[in-house]
């Protein structure tokens, strides 16, 4: 590979989503060498898909609201596996980022007085669960997600970050001291490979929804980041944690916010029954996504689904009016019109839960630090490695993501990974440079697929492994279930190890991508299946029948995924925050 | 069984010394499919079909393209909105170079949009809290802030056929008005004098084809026309 | 900004408002000359020369022939630069049809003001 060519950074990102553009802001703004590496346009990322908003105590709805509230509310939303140091980080840095963000010229929705409009999620409380319903999430219509990715592109173009566009990163390098060093990555247009060197690499790939049949997952969530951190023979924190949204459009799993019902919107069964009254009191339809989205397939099991097969639920919202809908609503009544072929003024729309989020992901610090275990259990930081957003697991979300806390995960930790990064580099950080053979062996799986002669098509393998993670890993699992798709997964993966790349052409070869995109999906697919056999209790978005209730005794941790061995193993959850007392376990009603 | 003969635009600089023209039979068992479906099933057994595509909802801009002759986004276009005849023309957005099959090279589009320096630009020291802005001032942002940068509208337009240096085109002029429009932007005046030449805003000549294809249902000519009267009333 | 030298006023904007004030002239221009020849059904050489001979009548025709002038470099400037592609062809036409619209002006003002 010595004609391969080479690019150097001080910083490479991959990924151009919310959490990659607002670390290579911060870079970018320091001078730093910095490039972001993204498979796609930067606007097309799937942070743009985001639309209720973006969750944080700015306190313009209620002047009184306090960030320790909605750590409160993240904490038990996580089911108390959210690493409590990190919450409280989020959380207190939050309205400092939020703030930069309108700085940067995000059109945010207003309230009267000028300031930023705020519309009550789900799972938020005022005074630690005891004041009632909050409204916390800062929102641009409901096209929050949209607003904040192209105001983080457009400040990156203002500060003259390099774009890497339509790049596709394979996998990462490491050196002989397994200190990672940067990756191996290939021009879409012309199907160039080249290696770029960097000093730090950072995971900003997102989710990989794309390991379900049905998600509100754009199609390039597979994973990438992960997929590379596992084959690199990193572990995963909490694989098994995936958030199903109760709303995601029947049949076209594409997700309505749940800022419908933060508006007043509310879920009916087939009797028309405001039926989260039942399951969540005091909540309703705002309770954790989890708890709605269990209560929704509970009712579609007992025969109130509704439809000709009974097997969704309506989103009611007609009440709400014409003005409600146009003016904080108008991107919804579009998709449902669409997809649904439903106005939503008139008529419900027809909803079911839909994989949405991965709470799981690369574990990290604070400061987008991977981190794996040394030999004795005891944490150790991957020299040159970050991660942050959707493919880090900090862990602020714990079991289950609250809404609106996603966008704000990707700006404060994006941001400290960037400011982390930047004193790192002034500090001066030296790894070995990569061999030959090191790099030789990151071009292993790209080799591999443009030298394969024969086997089975790309599509079809696909299609079985969502059709597998859909039946055994959904919303409620159990032991004989999942069994059965652990072993399905080890036979597919030797199947995809032996698949085929017909078109090995250089020029924007999207089956080319979409192989590698293959990969990834195994790996994400494995660790999650084999980390939801592994947790034998129920706790979050991990519901199982065999398991009904929390284990605090055993599992009150992260699980660690280890791919070498395929393993789990556990990690302590941090019950230290430094400046408020420690969130106690408690059993999660709303 | 219910057929839709569909014909795709096929180049591959690598193999092909000029476009040619595809076609394909796709079963769709009557359903009512989007164009990206119908891509998606043609691509499943013919890899080597190359288009761009990613969040399928039509809010990431990705797959605009050109459908029986219109401009539009593939995964929000459903096949009876646009099949004529059991027929499905694709070709890539008119007037840009292609790279391969439905795949065109937006550099031209993009230095365009980064032309109008498409960031909020002020000058005044930030406050600890946001600025603030009133709803009224905010709601001139609406129909402005929701461009999703596909080049529907600038790929439509006969006067960024001809100038793609120079006319910066609708969707760059959307974003420019987006920014003089916001009462948190300082660069009002800059902003337009670096537009007042004769190419960047008016080689528009009204014809609309903008209006006629944003998928998002926008308005560039309307946005075009207040920076215009906001020219003139700077100039005059 | 697009630099350029060619066009009249060096602005987009005076373009624009050149090509609307002078289209608004020829306007009245002509709904004047229509409804003039409306008016005065047999219309002779005395009566037309006559008109002709008044200095209003000769400063609005001026104005008129001013404002064609004017309207026409802009819009066919316009043609030339959306068209024609090769510098080389594009120069050579403009000033052909600089060359024209000077010889239409100066031939129209021999004709007001000539014997």
């Amino acid at each position: 590979m010595s004609n391969m060519r080479s690019l150097t950074f001080d910083a490479i990102i991959i990924g151009g989503g919310g959490s990659g553009l607002r670390a290579a802001l911060e870079l970018a703004k320091s001078g730093k060498k910095t490039a972001v590496l993204s498979k796609v346009f930067p606007t097309r990322s799937h942070t743009v898909s985001a639309q209720g908003g973006i969750t944080c105590a700015i306190a313009s709805a209620d002047p009184n609201d306090d960030w320790r509230w909605h750590m409160y509310d993240t904490v038990k939303g996580g089911d108390y596996i959210t690493d409590q140091d990190a919450a409280e980080y989020m959380c207190s840095e939050g309205p400092k980022a939020v703030f930069e963000l309108e700085h940067m010229g995000l059109p945010f929705s207003r309230f009267d007085n000028g300031r930023i409009y705020q519309r009550p999620f789900g799972g938020q409380s005022k005074d630690f669960g005891k004041g009632g319903q909050a409204a916390r999430t800062c929102a641009a219509a409901d096209r929050t997600g949209h607003a904040l990715l192209h105001t983080l592109y457009q400040n990156n173009l203002k500060n003259n970050t390099t774009f890497l566009n339509e790049w596709f990163a394979v996998d990462l390098v490491k050196n002989a001291n397994g200190d990672v060093v940067g990756c191996i990555a290939m021009c879409i247009e012309t199907g160039e490979v080249v290696h770029v060197k960097s000093k730090a690499t950072v995971l900003a790939t997102g989710g990989a929804g794309r390991i379900y049949a049905s998600t509100t997952n754009a199609l390039i969530n597979t994973g990438d980041g992960i997929g590379m951190a596992l084959r690199a023979g990193f572990p995963m924190q909490d694989m098994e944690m995936w958030q199903f949204h109760p709303t995601g459009i029947y049949g076209a799993g594409v997700l309505v916010t749940e800022g419908c019902r933060g508006e007043g919107g509310y879920l009916v069964n087939k009797d028309g029954e405001r039926f989260m009254e039942r399951y969540a009191p005091n909540a309703k339809d705002l309770a954790g996504r989890d708890v709605v989205a269990r209560s929704m397939v509970m009712e579609i099991l007992e025969g109130r689904g509704c439809g000709e097969n009974g097997d969704h639920v309506f989103l009611k919202l007609d009440h709400l009016g014409e003005e409600v809908l146009g003016k904080r609503l108008p991107g919804i009544s579009e998709l449902s019109k669409i997809f649904a072929h439903v106005d939503p003024t008139e008529a419900p729309i027809p909803v079911v839960p839909t994989c949405h989020y991965m709470m799981g992901g690369v574990p990290t610090n604070v400061h987008g630090q991977a981190i794996m275990q040394d030999t004795k259990g005891k944490d150790k930081v991957i020299n040159g490695l970050f991660a942050c957003g959707e493919a880090a697991c900090v862990s602020v979300h714990g079991a289950n993501r609250l809404g609106g806390n996603s966008l704000l995960d990707l700006v404060v930790f994006g941001r400290a990974a960037g400011m982390f990064i930047e004193n790192a580099l002034n500090e001066g950080v030296d790894y070995l440079d990569a061999s030959e053979s090191d790099v030789d062996s990151a071009m292993q799986r790209i080799t591999r697929w443009n030298e394969s002669s024969g086997g089975e098509s790309v599509a079809d393998l696909k299609a079985e492994l969502q059709g597998i993670m859909q039946t055994s890993f959904g919303v409620f699992r159990q032991e004989d279930n999942m069994q059965e798709g652990v072993k399905q997964l080890a036979d597919l993966r030797e199947r995809i190890a032996n698949a085929h790349l017909a078109d090995k052409s250089g020029a924007f070869n999207t089956a080319r991508v979409e192989a590698l995109e293959l990969d990834n999906l195994m790996e994400v697919a494995e660790a999650t299946a084999i980390a939801a056999l592994e947790r034998k209790e129920s706790r979050g978005a991990h519901s199982r029948y065999d398991y009904p209730d929390r284990d605090d005794v055993n599992w009150l941790k992260h699980s660690m995924y280890f791919p070498a061995q395929k393993k789990v193993g556990k990690r302590d959850v941090n019950f230290k925050p430094k400046t408020v007392d420690t969130f106690e376990p408690k059993v999660r009603t709303y | 069984m219910s057929m839709l003969q569909v014909f795709i635009y096929r180049y591959n600089p690598e193999t092909d010394s000029a476009p040619y023209m595809q076609e394909y039979q796709v079963d769709t068992q009557g359903r009512d499919l989007m164009v990206l479906n119908v891509l998606e099933m043609l691509k499943a057994e013919d890899t080597t079909l190359a288009y761009r595509r990613s969040c399928r909802e039509g809010v990431c801009g990705s797959d605009g393209m050109n459908m029986n002759g219109k401009n539009g986004l593939a995964c929000i276009t459903s096949l009876s909105e646009v099949v004529k005849d059991g027929k499905l023309t694709l070709r890539p957005l008119p007037g840009l170079p292609v790279v391969r099959d439905l795949v065109v090279d937006m550099a031209l589009f993009y230095k365009q949009y980064e032309r109008i320096q498409p960031y909020l630009q002020n000058d005044e020291p930030a406050p600890a809290i946001e600025r603030l802005q009133s709803p009224k001032e905010r709601d001139k942002l609406d129909g402005l802030y929701e461009c999703i940068l596909c080049a529907c509208c600038s790929t439509a337009c006969p006067s960024f056929w001809w100038n793609p240096d120079k006319f910066v085109g609708p969707a760059g002029l959307l974003q420019a008005y987006r920014f003089l429009a916001d009462s948190r932007d300082t660069a009002t005046r800059e902003r337009l004098s670096d537009l007042e030449d004769p190419f960047s805003v008016f080689r528009c000549r009204g014809i609309m084809n903008c209006v006629a294809v944003c998928p998002k249902g926008l308005n560039p000519t309307r946005a075009i026309g207040k920076i215009r009267e906001m020219l003139l009333a700077d100039a005059t | 900004m697009v630099t350029n030298i060619t066009n009249l006023g060096r602005s987009g904007l005076s373009d624009w408002l050149i090509q609307r004030v002078s289209a608004l002239v020829l306007a009245l221009y002509t709904l004047f000359i229509v409804l003039y020849l409306l008016f005065n059904p047999g219309l002779d050489y005395a009566t037309w020369s006559g008109l002709f001979a008044q200095t209003w009548m000769r400063i609005f025709t001026l104005l008129a022939l001013i404002s064609i002038a004017a309207h026409a470099w802009v819009g066919l400037w316009t043609v030339t630069t959306d068209y024609l592609k090769s510098t080389g062809v594009r120069v050579v036409a403009q000033i052909v049809i600089i060359l024209a619209i000077f010889v239409f002006l100066v031939w129209g003002i021999q004709v007001l003001w000539g014997a």
